[in-house]
């Protein structure tokens, strides 16, 4: 028997450049970065390490939430909320009751946001307790399941950087062996002082804007967001008749196993994934067209991703670029925030820029795409997301067949 | 969707590790939390240079996953999969004390490992294993999703071997914390009087516990992992009833098959009357049993009660310790674990004979 088909009809993101998939794609078309200074973190580190921060207060989240301002809610998880919301709501999840919906979160630092600046009342007082519970990286996921009435499973995934890649994995997994229907399946994560200390203290942060696969890249510009997509089994569409928006075919989850926070010269990991998502897929290397690399623009990532690309398409090189300098880097919501960017190539028949891209690496034979390219083909993307500890994924996304289009 | 559990490595509060006892001397506690008793040394596990930058959380980690993997005899397993509700919590305080100073000069190591998947990704490291590799952060569902995910894999074939546990780790700053939050017993409580007091909160525990979940059955195979469930704010007690039937169905069992149900109760007056509902509607003559005054409360304690299981079912003895009711059952071929966390995350943990 052929394996269920997983189809994507729902799309819900808000990074840096843009609180919903309009902005985002109209930032994407004409290569606005959200990089910048820092406007809504408080730390000492503001005039000195820029950021993508979502372009909101905490009061503004809330109101693109459609929540009234409420005690015990992180920016970690309204930021959440308003993703998933949107992607929910452009599947029009809730038109079809019957469906089995399950919601597979990821985040790293959960609901850190509120816990570093209430940890002080935690130690000495009372006056802060609502949000000891919720600094943990279910609190956001339960608050999304409340809200949308997610009920027939729910779990929350962290594995660093590729967190919301392998929620996406899972998802999937799981329609696959036919224990849901839909997923709404994503990430969260809000900027703090807590993750922006402690990458600075690990020298892996640009004070200038990221440069990605450049001889001259400094390291990484961090930033904030959540994304979500809507994945449904074959037989959930067709029933439904809704528009598809693509076709998840390939996905690959590997262990470098090389160092807790370094990635490993060859690549390992990253060839392993991207091998997997690949034979999974049954494509061939020129089936894809595009390469979104997790591409942090570290000294380390680079020259490993890179290699492990040149090791997998060998001469056949398809257009690569990072799209971090538009986003930063959103940790755990990378994976599904650039499975979304990927996805917008299918949709658009375009290919994002690598921006701040001036000189090759040395060390690679090829360098990523340079400007925008328009009007061009986009069958299959590949989309990788590696996290500390060497947890690395890549996912194959694809254009959605006509003969199910033709069947509905 | 089943496993056979062929090995197993528990660090705990009872005295659990490098032991082929069986709970034979039980471990009491009357202070603060039920704290694990860990090995005497590291050294056989862990490389000593390594493990000295290694945190509490992460050596037991690694000590428990060596221990399993050596019990089963299985050096590079298919896949490596861990569910911890907080991950290091030493870690992540480690930062929190002096984050509002924002310094520049924060040593990174307790950034490092304060990231959830430390325990997993340095389980892989120490095995130099390139294979799935995924962590799970759910509170009471941590270890569960850990659970589901292994079953998934080895019945969609891309694993014969897994290495799945679930982790998490109690501080004297964390506890004070969470007590404010109403987690915890005032006062001090022994952990064999746990049902004897009718007062909010449970005593807070700790624990370290990976299993070898293999499709193939061996000689020396503890039991069976038939199938995991969580339920999430189910809307009524029907809801839990129905999806216990139903689990038992596609397992091709009834309620009467089920020897003995290993519950979560913890002392928390506030919601053990779930349990004494569940076992009231649908195992009113079973033989009951429970865990969480040998090892504490903590998100992952399903892993102490999955270990209890195997060997219960394994040795066909039953420590009379775990006991609530007067019931007993002949010969043990099926458990069922029960486990819910504040009515929110509910779990069922099928287990039987090899």
């Amino acid at each position: 028997m052929m394996p269920r088909r997983i189809f994507v009809t729902g799309l819900g993101i808000i990074t840096g450049i843009g609180n919903n998939l309009a902005e985002t794609k109209d930032s994407l078309l004409h290569l606005r970065s959200g990089i910048g200074k820092i406007r809504f973190l408080e730390t000492n580190l503001r005039d000195e390490i820029p950021v993508s921060e979502v372009k909101c207060s905490l009061e503004e989240c809330f109101s693109l939430a459609c929540l009234p301002l409420t005690e015990g809610y992180s920016r970690n998880a309204l930021l959440g909320i308003i993703a998933a919301k949107q992607a929910f709501n452009n599947a029009r999840v809730g038109d079809f009751p019957a469906l089995s919906t399950g919601l597979i979160s990821s985040t790293t630092v959960g609901g850190m946001d509120r816990c570093e600046l209430y940890y002080e009342d935690f130690l000495t007082n009372d006056t802060r307790n609502i949000y000891i519970d919720s600094y943990d990286c279910a609190d956001s996921t339960e608050k999304i399941a409340d809200i949308l009435k997610i009920k027939d499973y729910i779990t929350t995934i962290s594995t660093a950087c590729s967190s919301s890649a392998n929620a996406i994995q899972l998802g999937a997994r799981m329609i696959r062996n036919g224990d849901l229907d839909c997923v709404l399946a994503g990430g969260t994560e809000s900027l703090t002082k807590f993750h922006l200390n402690g990458f600075n203290a690990l020298k892996i942060l640009d004070k200038e804007p990221c440069k990605p696969f450049d001889e001259k890249r400094n390291g990484i510009n961090l930033g904030e967001g959540a994304a979500y997509i809507v994945l449904e089994s074959e037989e959930s569409v067709l029933q439904s008749g809704k528009p598809l928006i693509c076709e998840l075919t390939g996905w690959g989850n590997s262990c470098e196993a090389f160092h807790q926070t370094a990635s490993s010269p060859d690549g390992i990991g990253a060839y392993l994934a991207m091998k997997k998502a690949l034979e999974m897929s049954g494509l061939n290397i020129d089936d894809i067209d595009y390469i979104n690399a997790h591409g942090t623009g570290t000294d380390n990532n680079d020259i490993s991703e890179g290699r492990a690309i040149e090791k997998l398409f060998g001469s056949e090189i398809p257009p690569v670029s990072s799209t971090k300098p538009y986003t930063g880097h959103t940790t755990s919501a990378a994976g599904a925030t650039e499975a979304i960017i990927s996805i917008l190539c299918l949709l658009e028949h375009v290919i994002w820029p690598n921006l701040n891209f001036t000189e090759p690496m040395k060390e690679l034979n090829f360098t990523p795409v340079k400007k925008l390219l328009s009007e061009t083909r986009v069958r299959n993307v590949i989309t990788n997301s590696f996290g500390f500890g060497g947890n690395d994924t890549s996912l194959i996304f694809s254009q959605p067949p006509f003969t199910l289009h033709r069947s509905l | 969707m089943s496993a056979f559990i062929n090995g197993i490595g528990l660090i705990s509060p009872q005295k659990t590790a490098e032991t082929n006892d069986f709970l034979k001397e039980i471990m009491e506690y009357d202070d603060d939390y039920l704290k694990c008793i860990e090995p005497a040394s590291y050294k056989p596990y862990i490389d000593p240079i390594q493990s000295r930058r290694m945190s509490r959380l992460i050596k037991m980690g690694i000590a428990s996953a060596k221990m399993c993997l050596n019990e089963a005899g299985c050096g590079n397993p298919d896949a490596i999969i861990t569910g911890t509700g907080l991950g290091s919590v030493e870690d992540t305080e480690k930062i929190l004390g002096t984050i509002h100073l924002d310094q520049p000069f924060l040593n990174p190591t307790p950034f490092m490992q304060s990231t959830y998947n430390t325990i997993s990704s340095q389980i892989a490291i120490q095995l130099k294993c390139n294979s799935y590799n995924s962590t799970y952060v759910h509170r009471s569902f941590s270890f569960e999703s850990c659970l589901q995910d292994a079953l998934l894999q080895i019945k969609e074939g891309t694993a014969r071997n897994v290495l799945a546990g679930g982790i998490d780790e109690m501080t004297l700053n964390h506890l004070s914390i969470t007590r404010r939050s109403g987690h915890w017993k005032k006062g001090h409580v022994r952990n064999l009087d746990m049902l004897k007091w009718d007062s909010p909160g449970s005593l807070a525990g700790e624990g370290s516990a990976y299993f070898l979940l293999s499709a193939d059955k061996k000689d020396e195979s503890y039991a069976c992992l038939r199938d995991v469930k969580t339920l999430y704010k189910p809307s009524s007690q029907n809801e839990i009833l129905n999806r216990v039937t139903s689990m038992l169905a596609v397992s091709e069992l009834t309620l009467e098959d089920i020897d003995l149900v290993l519950l979560g109760i913890n002392g928390d007056n506030r919601t053990d009357h779930l349990y004494y509902e569940f076992t009231g509607s649908l195992f009113p003559a079973t033989p009951l049993a429970y865990y969480k005054h040998l090892c504490g409360e903590y998100y992952t304690a399903n892993g102490f009660a999955l270990w209890l299981s195997a060997n219960i079912l394994k040795r066909q003895n039953v420590p009379s310790i775990l006991y609530i009711n007067n019931d007993r059952p002949q010969q043990v071929h099926n458990i069922l674990i029960y486990n819910q966390y504040y009515n929110a995350n509910h779990s069922l943990i099928l287990v039987s004979v090899a």
